[in-house]
């Protein structure tokens, strides 16, 4: 993998981790409210998605979507505007953290009714199919949300008019606080495609250079003409649900278990340059030893003061960000009156 | 040039020329394509305008719905049409949480070019699962436009115009008003998409109604003259927004209301016309307006109840008597 995609990928992740610890941070001192549902845990898959997108994509996400909004390129300071509620947001403070948007990134918006991103991906995939675009759709949902109607209903009318839309399930095991076995007859996500004939696999999700791979492969043969691809990645949530729940329903040893393989650790090893010290190979345990390595002698390149330079470059981003909101005007309720209307081109109605 | 046309050749003549106007004009819906529409309103359009324009969907109406809102998103112009306002029930999540919500939440940076047409009301012993009207379900929702034709006319203009703008329009068709002609002048220039009409020029009170029972208000307009009473009805022509001045000015003539309604009483589309008119108008007023509605109960299928479960001639007669009598 070229250097600069790589330092981007890493820095995507960087600035992730410290966007979301910062938003829980204003959480708690009132400056944002509301639901609050951060991604820690997650990044390799929004920064191994987006990454493999390319600008003409469309992007349809779930409410849990703050950092694919930033890795899509939404500066920092205007989704945490949006988050503190302010005029200044990407929404202009009427969506708020559930509900980021920006049409000019393509950025089609965070849907806060689980299930909802899969009919507005199909209707997208729609217009790009009538078009004869190469244009692809990107559909993130979680696991939770394969037992709505919409998934079924969508990927069959997707696979039918063979639709560019990427299906990317954020699997990180838990609706809320039900475990997936606990919800889903078939746990393995990926292979209810197969009752759509949509090509589907299962990838590492914490491992952002295979979840990049996986999509670039899958947007290769949606390109093509091939119609829909599933991918779904095995996650997981550091965090509650949302701010408002503290996740006490997972075992302390699973979290840990997952801690270990945390991504933004994975990724900074996979990144680097320097060889992994004896505590570092022994806390991305066992199993990742050996991949750790391959990655190692392919691809690592960053030295670890390149490393400190980026960690100091996002904080200040996120610090920036926060000032930025801070000092951002409240929208007017007349702000909310254009918002709704400022559609209307002069209509007159009665 | 005026022809006598059916309601549904009205809406597939406006069809026929926004497709044939705007190629981001797509029809989606279930048997709009081959089959030609359930009610035949997209009649030949299928042959004219290929399967991408005309598409057949499977009977999944929360996605197509829903799918029809993210085509929006992206520029098309998409008319869905839900075979009826019962099975809107099922797509009522893309209709009010997204497509209403999607234009305000994005802080106004999308349009929504979206239509979805559906028949609502009373037809002939279809029981109470297909004899839903449920306009009140959609009418309080804020970003959306109810548009409610009661004439080929009106189905014409209003589904054009409904195509043409930016934002989500429901348009709320009738069973029985889809085999029933009327004048349809196409040069004809139209009135604001969301203004009443005067139906009937009367001096003693206001029948304010819409769709199906604009006919039947009418019919017993007429027969209120033999007992001295000249009513004036007012077509509302939309139920959001609603076009209160046109009946601020009838009353003010009449000072006395009657809304008529075919959908069930309690918390009905006549509860806000009555409520909206009462704080317009209360000092012109003669007498407390009143309202003639469907009765409370799942319309059962035998005919005769089910004519007795709805609003007939005879039920605004005996209204308009009362309301008019000192």
């Amino acid at each position: 993998m070229e250097s600069d995609l790589l330092k981007n990928i890493l820095r995507d992740m960087l600035l992730a981790r410290a966007f979301e610890e910062r938003a829980a941070q204003e959480y708690a001192t009132g400056n944002i409210a509301g639901f609050l549902h951060l991604y820690p845990g997650e990044e390799a898959v929004a920064v191994g998605v987006l990454r493999a997108a390319e600008p003409a994509d469309y992007i349809v996400s779930t409410y849990r979507e703050h950092v694919h909004a930033l890795v899509r390129g939404i500066p920092a300071t205007v989704v945490m505007a949006e988050l503190f509620g302010k005029k200044t947001g990407c929404s202009g403070g009427m969506g708020g953290s559930m509900h980021l948007f920006d049409r000019e990134r393509r950025f089609m918006g965070g849907y806060a009714i689980v299930g909802e991103t899969f009919p507005i991906a199909t209707g997208i995939g729609y217009a790009i199919a009538l078009r004869e675009q190469p244009e692809a759709v990107i559909c993130f949902f979680g696991d939770g949300a394969v037992n709505q109607g919409t998934f079924h209903e969508s990927l069959n009318m997707a696979a039918l008019w063979k639709l560019p839309v990427l299906f990317v399930c954020e699997n990180n095991h838990y609706q809320i606080g039900t475990e997936i076995h606990r919800h889903s007859a078939v746990t393995e996500v990926y292979k209810r495609a197969s009752g759509y004939r949509i090509p589907a696999q299962r990838i590492d999700g914490m491992d952002v250079l295979a979840v990049h791979s996986a999509t670039q492969e899958a947007l290769a043969q949606i390109r093509a003409g091939n119609g829909p691809q599933l991918l779904e990645f095995e996650t997981y949530r550091f965090r509650g649900h949302s701010m408002a729940d503290p996740g006490s329903y997972r075992p302390k040893l699973e979290i840990q278990a997952y801690e270990n393989e945390d991504p933004v650790k994975v990724a900074i090893a996979e990144t680097l340059a320097v060889y992994p010290s004896t505590e570092q190979l022994a806390a991305v345990g066992v199993d990742n030893i050996e991949r750790l390595q391959g990655h190692l002698h392919s691809g690592g390149q960053l030295t670890l003061e390149q490393l400190a330079a980026i960690k100091a470059e996002v904080s200040e981003e996120v610090e920036a960000a926060v000032r930025f909101a801070s000092d951002s005007a409240e929208p007017t309720l007349a702000d909310a009156e254009a918002a709704l209307t400022c559609n209307r081109r002069g209509e007159v109605l009665v | 040039m005026v022809e006598q046309v059916y309601y549904w050749q009205a809406l597939n003549r406006a069809l026929d020329i926004e497709l044939a106007a705007d190629e981001s004009v797509i029809v989606l819906g279930e048997d709009v394509g081959l089959f030609g529409g359930s009610y035949r309103v997209t009649d030949g359009l299928y042959a004219k305008y290929g399967e991408w324009r005309l598409r057949d969907t499977p009977i999944s109406e929360g996605s197509f719905t829903g799918l029809a809102v993210g085509a929006a998103m992206v520029g098309l112009r998409p008319v869905v049409e839900l075979m009826t306002i019962n099975f809107a029930l099922l797509a009522l999540d893309p209709i009010i949480n997204m497509a209403a919500k999607v234009p305000f939440m994005s802080g106004g940076q999308f349009p929504m070019p979206l239509v979805v047409r559906m028949p609502g009301g009373v037809a002939k012993q279809l029981a109470a699962q297909h004899s839903q009207r449920l306009e009140q379900t959609l009418m309080n929702v804020p970003g959306l436009r109810i548009a409610v034709p009661a004439t080929p006319q009106d189905a014409y203009w209003q589904l054009r115009q409904a195509i043409r703008s930016d934002e989500p329009i429901i348009i709320l068709e009738h069973e029985l008003l889809y085999f029933s002609k009327g004048p349809l002048e196409v040069g004809l220039e139209a009135p604001p998409m969301h203004r009443a009409q005067v139906r009937r020029e009367g001096t003693d009170l206001s029948i304010v109604t819409y769709s199906g029972m604009l006919d039947v208000s009418l019919r017993a307009a007429e027969q209120l003259t033999e007992k001295g009473i000249e009513a004036e009805v007012i077509d509302l022509r939309s139920l959001r927004p609603i076009d209160w001045d046109t009946c601020s000015a009838s009353l003010e003539k009449t000072h006395r209301l009657l809304v008529v309604e075919e959908d069930s009483r309690f918390a009905g589309a006549g509860a806000e016309i009555a409520a909206g008119l009462t704080e317009r108008c209360f000092f012109n007023l003669d007498a407390a307006p009143q309202r003639v509605a469907a009765l409370e109960l799942p319309i059962p299928f035998n005919a005769s109840l089910e004519a007795a479960s709805i609003p007939r001639i005879a039920d605004i007669i005996a209204a308009a008597e009362k309301l008019c009598s000192p």
